[in-house]
């Protein structure tokens, strides 16, 4: 499992503006890299972001071949009730890592 | 043995070298082809031949920006892409975009595209916003292989698009480690 950073605030108020930086640790192995006895390096790299707030999907990333390694996203959200938020993450080969984080809204 | 320097790759200005049977020595790019020139890419393309191919054009900056907006025009204005005019490190250079838009249900960003001249592909990444999003801003890190242009282009609620552009000059280019 890769290392993931997620910061978002604990508490707000319902109808609160929060931001949502997001980060995990991925190379992004372009495949125009080669190693060091000349062979390419294969492409690998997170090709999708889904955020959802209890369920809902509240944002959503394609990435490219031009995001940098670890890729770091950051967005913003509305706060409406207490629940939780579920980030995941997608990669070439279709794997996918979720990461969940709770928020109280009162 | 020769070296031959190729310049293939994710870059403008990054070189690396590679080892090859024959004789002679020459810059694959960047003068008449002749003979000799001719088989030292022969001879380099039996390493760069499985590399996928590393082209990326102004046409295809506008064949991208054709496939996601269609056939309508994309108008400048309420988009705001920031970007450093100066990159010293292309391999992480930090990117935001934002949108003048009150994130309503009747009116709101649907997505953003962001779009590059010259790195070995013109796509950069999309996102898709919505009401819920709240605020119509999103943060994220490029590469970037070359000084270019960086095209942001949103598609709000009502159909419309909106682009910003920014040229920006990089000193390093998003550069391999061999």
């Amino acid at each position: 499992m890769a290392r993931v950073l997620i910061n978002l605030p604990s508490h707000a108020k319902p109808g609160e503006i929060i931001e949502i930086k997001t980060l995990i640790a991925h190379p992004m192995e372009t495949g125009y890299r080669l190693d060091s006895t000349g062979a390419a390096i294969s492409r690998d790299i997170i090709n999708h972001f889904v955020c959802s707030y209890n369920g809902d999907e509240i944002f959503r990333a394609e990435l490219f071949l031009a995001i940098a390694a670890n890729p770091f996203i950051a967005f913003f959200t509305t706060a409406t009730e207490s629940g939780e938020l579920v980030f995941s993450w997608t990669d070439d080969h279709g794997q996918t890592q979720t990461e969940v984080r709770q928020i109280t809204v009162e | 043995m020769i070296r031959v320097r190729l310049r293939a790759m994710y870059l403008g200005r990054c070189q690396f070298s590679l080892s090859s049977p024959g004789g002679g020595k020459g810059e694959l790019w960047g003068s008449p082809m002749t003979r000799r020139r001719i088989l030292l890419v022969a001879a380099g393309a039996r390493f760069a031949s499985f590399l996928p191919k590393a082209a990326a054009t102004e046409a295809a900056m506008a064949d991208a920006i054709r496939a996601v907006i269609g056939e309508s025009e994309a108008q400048r204005g309420k988009v705001e892409l920031e970007l450093p005019p100066i990159v010293e490190n292309g391999n992480t250079v930090p990117l935001a975009v934002s949108v003048d838009s009150p994130m309503t249900e009747a009116d709101h960003v649907e997505s953003i595209h962001i779009f590059n001249q010259k790195n070995p592909q013109p796509y950069v990444a999309a996102f898709k916003l919505g009401p819920r999003t709240g605020k119509a801003r999103v943060a994220t890190r490029i590469r970037l292989a070359d000084s270019q242009r960086v095209v942001a282009i949103a598609r709000l609620s009502d159909g419309s698009y909106w682009s910003d552009s920014v040229d920006v000059i990089v000193t390093l280019a998003a550069c391999t480690e061999q």
